[in-house]
């Protein structure tokens, strides 16, 4: 059945950014005629945006390393670096009942479904489908989706679910009395191994509890601006464990099974 | 008279295209609850006027394209096309003959028809998540009847498909 909607997709996708077009246009129009005075002052914010970042990323690189370190002495993974791809959004709208969005990277860039979709806030979501050039894009408040994610605080694993409106998550499966305040910022757990562990998701923002249930209400505002941006990042994630001791010599593993004889 | 055929073809392709462009058109988010099913009213209008050029076949293609173009599940819209214009095909002749109201009242229901599959279809997949909204396409698709049948009676006159 994928093969077949592959091949049909063909004939259609064509019409996806041919429908994008004009706002494309507008965009490229609006582009060349912003003044010189413009074009300069963002220039100046960006450069000195890059200054702090490029300040912030010096000491992330000697961090990492003992970060590694540590959890080599833990026997346990780390994230062996992660790749990005920058994909655009289409702005078309195939259903109003589901968040899923489409953007004009596919399966010849490498994209395949459960990928996780980040933008420079926080998570987005996941890649749904892939066709060969475009893919689906399932986010984070979709009613069908849900993201397991960590109180970044205290640690405190949950799972946030998607309400269907675009601005909230919900995450019903914590008890009355968790620890867990508005303005608790909720990053991926890394569980599930479809998002990679460490990344914002989402604000909590109200903590209802009622006596009477077992369960309280909880709902959470994402990071990543899910209505307003237009370039995304599909991220290939690769984590491998880290041997706690060395794998034992040829010699060493016939000493152990003449041993066990 | 052959390459009139597929010139007249081509150009009822084309409306089809057009029509599914629209379905995907970025609308503001407070009108694409009420963007009507265009390539079913297209289709609807052609098997219509023209029903030894546009059948049952040409409603599951365009179905199944539609499928494609919206990410939904493959023949959904296919099998809902394919049997709305089975009805149109069947009374094609005495449907000629009605007023534009009494065409737009035929026209509600095979919308009706259409939408409850897909709701059928959808509520098997997750059942209890669609929204009372889900019905007003078929509303709009009935108010805008009207001006696809202007439209494309315009293009089929000037165009002399037949």
């Amino acid at each position: 059945m994928d093969s077949l909607r592959t091949t049909l997709s063909f004939f259609v996708d064509p019409l996806k950014y041919l429908v994008d077009l004009p706002t494309v246009l507008v965009g490229q129009a609006a582009d060349s005629v912003s003044s010189y005075r413009t074009l300069k002052k963002e220039n100046e914010r960006l450069r000195e945006e890059q200054l702090i970042h490029q300040t912030k990323l010096l000491k992330l690189a000697a961090l990492e390393k003992e970060n590694i370190r540590l959890r080599a002495l833990l026997e346990n993974s780390f994230k062996l670096g992660e790749q990005v791809l920058v994909a655009e959004l289409l702005s078309i709208n195939t259903e109003p009942y589901e968040h899923i969005v489409v953007v004009n990277k596919g399966t010849r860039f490498g994209v395949h479904p459960q990928q996780p979709v980040l933008d420079a806030n926080g998570v987005v979501g996941q890649v749904f489908r892939a066709l060969p050039l475009t893919s689906e894009i399932m986010l984070i408040t979709d009613p069908n989706h849900a993201i397991p994610v960590q109180v970044n605080r205290n640690g405190l694993l949950t799972i946030a679910v998607g309400s269907g409106q675009l601005n909230r998550l919900v995450l019903p499966y914590l008890p009355s009395n968790a620890d867990i305040r508005p303005g608790d910022l909720l990053i991926t757990s890394g569980l599930g191994g479809t998002f990679p562990q460490g990344y914002p998701v989402a604000v909590v923002d109200e903590f209802t509890s009622q006596p009477n249930k077992a369960f309280a209400t909880i709902t959470a505002t994402p990071k990543a601006l899910l209505d307003r941006n237009r370039e995304l990042m599909i991220v290939w994630s690769d984590s491998a464990p880290v041997p706690f001791i060395s794998k034992p010599t040829v010699n060493e593993a016939e000493d152990k099974t003449h041993a066990d004889k | 008279m052959q390459i009139n055929n597929y010139v007249g073809f081509f150009r009822i392709i084309l409306t089809l295209a057009l029509a599914m462009c629209l379905r995907i058109a970025p609308w503001p988010v407070a009108l694409t609850v009420f963007n009507p099913d265009w390539v079913l009213l297209t289709l609807i209008y052609w098997s219509l006027a023209v029903p030894d050029r546009v059948g049952i076949f040409h409603a599951w293609t365009f179905g199944l394209l539609t499928d494609v173009l919206t990410g939904r599940l493959l023949g959904q819209y296919a099998l809902a096309y394919s049997l709305v214009i089975y009805i149109c095909l069947k009374l094609h002749k005495r449907l000629r003959q009605f007023p534009i109201i009494q065409q737009g009242l035929f026209i509600f229901f095979c919308l009706l028809l259409s939408q409850l599959l897909l709701f059928l279809i959808k509520n098997i997949q997750h059942p209890g998540q669609l929204h009372a909204s889900f019905w007003l396409p078929v509303f709009t698709g009935t108010i805008c009847w009207p001006l696809v049948y202007t439209v494309l009676r315009f293009i089929r006159l000037s165009r002399r498909i037949s």
